[in-house]
């Protein structure tokens, strides 16, 4: 553990300061992620972890402070751009491409990353390395089955599945999850996790969560945010011993 | 010339509150529902229709019809609202402005069928034929009529928008719709409400329109435009934007027109396509 | 058959199968054929419809593969039709160059407006589209020593096609050259649409928020098929001024941007074919009915219009689709595929 937090961080954030009017929703947001290590972002309804993802993303911008992946300052890159460097994120709700298969919608990806996707003369199905990857990532996820039907017509679950898949399809060196297992049922969303886990070591992946029994299964470090403010940070042995915690918790300020 | 210029700043301050009448309704429900409702225009014409055929045919007098075109043009609109648009409201702007082209279609079509494709006459009583001349400026009667009854018309929106109850709703719906369902206020029929108000006032613009621009089938089609530059460079949902917008371009047509006859509709299009791409919310717009 | 093989063959080979010239396809541009043969007298409105083909093509490709909306194609259509007009009256009457000159005039323009037209979207992109279309036909209208304003373009004369084929009355030569231009600009299309560019431009149609999460390069996109659209509608226009040998401000006209979106979206926006369809059936029907006021003729296509956007979303291709892809018709012609030993 001593070992990866000596590491450079792969992504860190200094300072970031950000407010809709008189309502501050991220305030002096100082965080380091070292490689390969597995984040959970917790804390109540409303607490800004949402908003912290749009802003490392570059949906929102901050009012101040800087956002530095791999050392190199991406505040000022538009979305695009940050993904290109491996940032990328996946959306609380569905935001997928219905009328595309899975397979499709991932080559795209996998395209778009390689720059083949200017290329308008040559078929599709000639790029065998990108559908290759495309499908290994799908398998990977255990959408293979589904990778010809159309992404309307796929069980919610598989549609969570996909949002990551495109996410991967990126070669990310952070992934951002905003509630993966939002509205799967417990049942499937075991399946869900075990994909994640399963990720790339290479990958570092930060993910917001409310079920606390997957968070401290899956989690190497816990990061509390409340009202716009990180609360505290550390291994999910600190986090469930600590008081504030506790209090933000069981003091009836969030249900979980 | 400096009549000239008090003629046509009057002559355009006329024609654009006409252009006001007919387009408010349409910016509010824009700003309300994000429906983009490409027949507005065909609502104004039906009472434009309406006033013509209780005029000629029932011997009705030009004031008693305008109520009345008022009511058909809103009963009208909320039978459509109801039964197609309201079907439509979470579906792609393609598919809204497909649908509402198409009644555009059935609009012109029908009343080419009814009343031929001819301009319509209207007889305005005495007292609104005349004219005034203030220090050289002529001003016509009709025009002043029409700038009364449309400053009267705004000075109720603007009360009844901030002062009612109703108003507030439709503000809040405006705003943010997805909050002002959570606060428990009935998005969809206040917004049934404001689209049949919306549309009888362009029904009672489309009345008042035509001893000024004339009446014919295609109407539906040529204010369209005027209305849509109105409503996109005003800004969704604003009613001072659409006023200000109304005013500016009645105005700059009138002159356009006057001064550069050959190149007037050609500045029209140039300056709102610049000022959209400025402001792609419109100039009183907060969000696009 | 095809999803069992595909799968063993590993993923390239079910898009690679989707790709595959289908036996109606060739059936359909074989039928292309039929107009000289069976109604020779006819042959100038075949030419019509293979021209406003080639127009609700160049449409469906930034309105149906890519979803940007357009209310001011004609824009494109007009300034390549003016652009041949033009050339061809001051005395260059190749009519191979001259469509290549309104088609790269076009483009251009359509390069210039795609630089907005990437930045903007909903009501504002509606209105860009729109009031740009208005300029240009105002600016058309007031450039009477260029374009001869209200009274059209005079004196449009072409050479013969190639040195050899003259533009006769009938519009034999007229049909086949521009039955072969959308022949040829349709295979273009096709590639396009299948290549993985194609793919991005689907994604901008699904969900263009999600494209700028995986770092699409979206507004590039935008920007060659937009370019790649108005050049191709340009030489439509181009067709149609070599063809007629006039220009009038129609070509320019709002009608003429709203028609061509209704011959797309009745025909099936999204789908190659659909704009082909539209156009036969629009022009057809209007031709047959070319009798009664105009201004009659578009209550039947603002009833259309209505009945395809509430119930028919796919336009006429989709609906077929949606039969032809239901489980009852499959079972229909599942006997039949087995006679002709199509089945497994």
């Amino acid at each position: 553990m001593n070992q990866i937090k000596t590491s450079a961080p792969v992504l860190s954030t200094r300072g970031l300061d950000k407010s809709f009017g008189s309502l501050v929703v991220a305030k002096d947001i100082e965080i380091e992620l070292p490689q390969g290590v597995r984040y959970a972002l917790i804390g109540p309804n409303g607490a800004g972890k949402t908003t912290l993802i749009n802003l490392m993303t570059g949906m929102l911008r901050p009012d101040s402070g800087q956002i530095l992946l791999g050392g190199e300052d991406i505040t000022a890159l538009d979305p695009e751009a940050r993904v290109r460097r491996g940032l990328i994120r996946t959306f609380q709700i569905n935001s997928l491409f219905p009328h595309l298969t899975p397979l499709e919608a991932v080559t795209l990806a996998v395209c778009e990353r390689e720059g083949i996707s200017r290329t308008w003369w040559k078929p599709v199905w000639t790029y065998h390395d990108a559908l290759d990857e495309a499908y290994d990532i799908l398998k990977s996820l255990m959408l293979a089955a589904v990778c010809h039907r159309q992404t309307r017509e796929l069980a919610y679950g598989q549609q969570r599945l996909l949002e990551i898949a495109l996410a991967l399809a990126t070669k990310p060196k952070v992934l951002l999850l905003d509630e993966p297992a939002a509205g799967v049922p417990r049942e499937e969303s075991a399946e869900l996790f075990t994909a994640i886990t399963s990720l790339s070591q290479d990958i570092t992946v930060l993910f917001i969560e409310h079920d606390m029994n997957l968070v401290f299964r899956l989690a190497s470090r816990i990061i509390v945010m409340v009202g716009g403010r990180i609360l505290v940070e550390g291994t999910p042995a600190e986090i469930s011993a600590d008081p504030r915690v506790r209090e933000v918790y069981l003091g009836g300020a969030a249900h979980v | 010339m400096i009549t000239s210029v008090f003629g046509v700043l009057f002559d355009g301050f006329a024609y654009g509150m006409l252009l006001f009448l007919l387009s408010v309704g349409l910016s509010v429900t824009l700003g309300m529902m994000n429906f983009v409702n490409l027949a507005h225009c065909s609502f104004g014409m039906i009472g434009g229709y309406v006033t013509v055929t209780l005029m000629n045919s029932m011997g009705w007098p030009f004031l008693a019809t305008l109520p009345v075109a008022f009511v058909v043009a809103a009963i009208t609109s909320v039978l459509f609202e109801r039964t197609m648009f309201r079907r439509l409201y979470r579906a792609s702007d393609l598919d809204q402005c497909l649908l509402t082209i198409g009644l555009v279609f059935v609009s012109v079509a029908s009343a080419a069928y009814v009343y031929g494709t001819i301009q319509q006459p209207v007889n305005l009583p005495s007292y609104l034929r005349g004219s005034y001349t203030i220090m050289g400026v002529t001003l016509g009667a009709y025009r002043l009529f029409l700038i009364a009854i449309s400053l009267v018309i705004t000075a109720l929106l603007v009360l009844s928008l901030e002062y009612t109850r109703f108003g507030a709703q439709v503000r809040a719906a405006v705003d943010n719709q997805r909050m002002a369902r959570g606060l428990g206020i009935n998005v969809d029929g206040a917004f049934a409400v404001t689209f049949a108000l919306g549309s009888g006032l362009a029904g009672l613009g489309g009345a008042l329109a035509i001893d000024i621009v004339g009446l014919d089938p295609s109407f539906a089609l040529a204010y369209l435009v005027y209305v849509l530059i109105v409503v996109s460079v005003g800004g969704l949902g604003s009613i001072g934007g659409s006023f200000a917008a109304a005013t500016l371009l009645g105005i700059s047509d009138m002159a356009g027109k006057y001064y550069f006859p050959e190149i007037g509709s050609f500045l029209i299009y140039l300056v709102m396509v610049g000022l959209l791409m400025w402001r792609p919310a419109g100039l009183f717009g907060r969000r696009s | 058959m095809t999803s069992t093989s595909a799968a063993l063959a590993g993923p390239h080979e079910h898009l690679r199968a989707q790709d595959r010239w289908r036996a109606i396809e060739v059936v359909f541009w074989l039928a292309t054929l039929l107009p000289f043969l069976v109604t020779p007298n006819y042959l100038s409105l075949a030419s019509q419809v293979a021209i406003t083909a080639l127009f609700a093509l160049s449409l469906d490709l930034i309105l149906g593969y890519a979803g940007i909306v357009s209310l001011g194609h004609a824009a494109f259509f007009g300034f390549g039709a003016y652009a041949a007009g033009i050339l061809s009256k001051h005395g260059w009457g190749e009519p191979l160059s001259g469509l290549l000159f309104a088609g790269i005039a076009a483009g251009l323009l359509g390069y210039l407006m795609s630089f907005i037209i990437a930045r903007f979207r909903h009501l504002a992109l509606i209105m860009i589209t729109l009031g740009f279309g208005l300029l240009l036909l105002e600016a058309a209208n007031s450039a009477g020593w260029l374009t001869g304003g209200a009274d059209g373009l005079q004196g449009v004369r072409m050479w013969p096609l190639l040195g050899m084929f003259r533009f006769d009355l009938y519009g034999f030569t007229a049909y086949w050259y521009s039955l072969i231009l959308l022949f040829l600009l349709f295979l273009v299309s096709r590639r396009l649409i299948n290549s993985p560019f194609g793919l991005s431009l689907r994604g901008i149609r699904e969900n263009s928020t999600r494209m700028r999460a995986i770092g699409a390069e979206s507004r590039a996109h935008i920007r060659k098929i937009y370019t790649i659209s108005a050049a191709m509608a340009g030489i439509a226009g181009g067709l149609l001024t070599q063809t007629t040998e006039t220009v009038s401000l129609g070509v320019l006209d709002f009608q003429r941007s709203a028609d061509i979106l209704v011959i797309l979206v009745l025909g099936g926006a999204g789908r190659l074919y659909g704009g082909l369809i539209g156009a036969i059936i629009f022009l057809v029907a209007r031709d047959q009915f070319s009798g009664i006021n105009p201004q009659y003729w578009y209550f039947p296509i603002g009833v259309l219009l209505v009945v395809v956007v509430l119930f028919l979303p796919g336009g006429i291709l989709g609906g077929l689709a949606q039969i032809t892809g239901s489980e009852r018709f499959q079972r229909m012609v599942r006997p039949l595929m087995v006679w002709r030993g199509k089945s497994p």
